[in-house]
């Protein structure tokens, strides 16, 4: 195993297993997504033809809330602890720490999806009419677009005043047409239109992935050694 | 230098009015929107200012990131030259060219586009290269917000609706957004080396430009909505009013942005100025 | 039309607003200035 590939795992572990111990972000996560819900709900009460259409935005609109809850504090413990100090004067490559962060919280994210869904599709009465399986494509792309940039923008916002309105502020504007292409996808997909089809929105998802994650890899190490 | 700041405020002045006479008077009415039409003369001319300093910006964020070590410098230098002969390549050899594209223009934009880069290289210092993306940035969002504002109001009496998400519209007002938390960043940041990560966005917007341009446009095919602007052939009397403006607007924002540089930079010094003092301060004044 | 005027002078207004801080700006900065040098002499 190369060296920054068992970097890379080797910070990956060590945050599963402190947030494993501690499950601070993924408690505060759960209870603001199960929040999110209850309130869509309450606010919106569609029947089932209404909801497959408007449901594809509140799902998403909801798991983004939610991921900006765990992006704001990826940093922090390693701010606490100066660690993001030990790190520039090491000689690991700042990708492996970026990597390891984002697909920690992609982990993170990923989890939450996976519990808030089955809420949302009780409480939306929600059934796919078109190919259900196009949505794990949907799903695992879109929350990587929304966790590459939000872990590089949270490094972004480490030292500002109002670090945690910063994050959003500057994430979601960027992420404007990942998101569009979610919600757009997970719509087509669930209303089932057999006109439509959602393969471009996930070849536009895609696109966005690699150009985005190519961008942070580059643009990491400069950002880390400006903070 | 101090000279031709009046010379030029008072030719800009100039042209500004000859231009507003042009677009209220001289230029034709338009057969199915009427008089409305001729808001079409400001919001466009601004929209392409809008654009235009904002890509200055991106070159200028380009430049503030590789310029500090010499091996990013020397592969950027590189890229630029080859997106220059491509233009070149692109305009006369691949053929024919998309409907509109000239290859005069495609060649003169390429030109543009490696000039401006190079130029920038060679007559601005590091720091001023950051005091010209935080200036383009600045007048380039007043600039998109007279787009924005014009915009709807264009809309409401032709298409009875405020807002519509029209491809162009739309992507204006993201890359509104992008660049207003731009400046956000800029005046949040407390890093000593907000200059990099201003540019680090700057980057990531230019990147996401295209995304959004083309994610609009599929989510319009996909949901008709009336278009804002038209496209097809101009009228050449509208074309030479609105060429006219732009060139009017064009003078004003460069006008504009120097005053913002220059007064950037006083601050600037007075901020170095008083972080000396500070540092030299004998102890015994210090009660 | 009036959505014609007001998008003129909406053009302007915004225009002029951003001058006008501008110009707050800078006088300020002249006071620091001006402040500044008298310290010195």
């Amino acid at each position: 195993m190369s060296a920054p590939t068992g970097i890379t795992l080797a910070t990956l572990t060590k945050d599963i297993r402190l947030e494993w111990r501690s499950k601070d972000a993924i408690n505060s996560m759960l209870f603001f997504a199960l929040l999110v819900v209850v309130v869509f709900s309450f606010s919106f009460d569609p029947n089932a033809e209404e909801s497959r259409v408007i449901a594809g935005g509140l799902v998403w609109v909801a798991f983004l809330f939610a991921a900006v809850v765990a992006l704001n504090q990826t940093w922090a413990r390693e701010l606490r602890n100066q660690v993001l100090d030990a790190y520039r004067v090491s000689p690991a490559p700042a990708n492996s720490l970026f990597l390891a962060k984002a697909v920690g919280n992609f982990i993170f994210v990923a989890v939450l999806e996976a519990l808030m869904t089955p809420l949302f599709i009780m409480f939306y009465k929600l059934r796919a009419l078109g190919p259900a399986w196009q949505l794990i494509p949907v799903a695992i792309l879109g929350t990587w677009a929304i966790v590459v940039n939000g872990t590089f923008f949270a490094a972004m916002s480490l030292r500002t005043r109002s670090r945690e309105i910063m994050l959003p502020l500057l994430l979601f504007p960027i992420t404007i047409p990942a998101l569009l292409s979610m919600v757009e996808a997970t719509t087509t997909i669930l209303v089932g239109d057999p006109s439509t089809s959602a393969k471009f929105w996930i070849v536009l998802l895609a696109t966005y992935d690699v150009v985005f994650t190519t961008g942070c890899l580059a643009l990491f190490e400069t950002v880390l050694h400006a903070e | 230098m101090k000279k031709a700041f009046p010379i030029l405020g008072l030719l800009t002045a100039v042209l500004l009015s000859y231009a507003l006479y042009e677009a209220l008077v001289v230029a034709p009415r338009e057969q199915t929107m009427g008089d409305v039409q001729r808001i079409f003369y400001y919001h466009v001319p601004s929209a392409w200012t809008a654009f235009l300093l904002f890509f200055i910006n991106f070159v200028a964020s380009v430049q503030y990131l590789v310029r500090p070590k010499p091996q990013t410098d020397k592969i950027a230098n590189g890229v630029v030259i080859a997106i220059g002969v491509l233009t070149f390549v692109g305009a006369y050899v691949i053929k024919p060219l998309p409907q509109g594209m000239y290859p005069s223009s495609v060649v003169t934009t390429g030109l543009a586009i490696v000039g401006l880069y190079f130029l920038i290289r060679k007559y601005f210092s590091e720091q001023e290269t950051d005091i010209l993306a935080l200036t383009t940035a600045e007048v380039g969002v007043v600039f998109c917000t007279v787009v924005l504002v014009t915009g709807p109001l264009w809309a409401r009496p032709v298409w009875g609706i405020w807002w519509t998400w029209d491809v162009r519209l739309t992507s204006t007002l993201v890359l509104w957004l992008i660049y207003v938390s731009y400046l956000v960043l800029r005046r949040f940041s407390t890093s000593g080396q907000t200059p990099v990560l201003a540019a680090a966005l700057a980057v990531f917007g230019a990147l996401d430009v295209p995304l959004v341009y083309f994610s609009i446009w599929f989510f319009r095919t996909q949901h008709p909505q009336p278009v804002i602007g038209g496209g097809g052939s101009i009228d050449p009397r509208m074309l030479h009013v609105l060429l006219i403006n732009w060139l009017a607007f064009l003078s004003f924002a460069f006008l504009v942005c120097w005053s913002r540089y220059r007064l950037e930079r006083l601050q600037r010094d007075v901020e170095e100025t008083l972080a000396l003092e500070a540092l030299l301060e004998p102890r015994s004044s210090l009660q | 039309m009036t959505f014609l005027y007001a998008a003129y002078a909406a053009t302007w207004a915004i225009h002029i607003a951003y001058l006008i801080t501008l110009v707050r700006r800078y006088s300020r900065l002249k006071q620091e200035v001006d402040e500044l040098n008298k310290k010195k002499s």
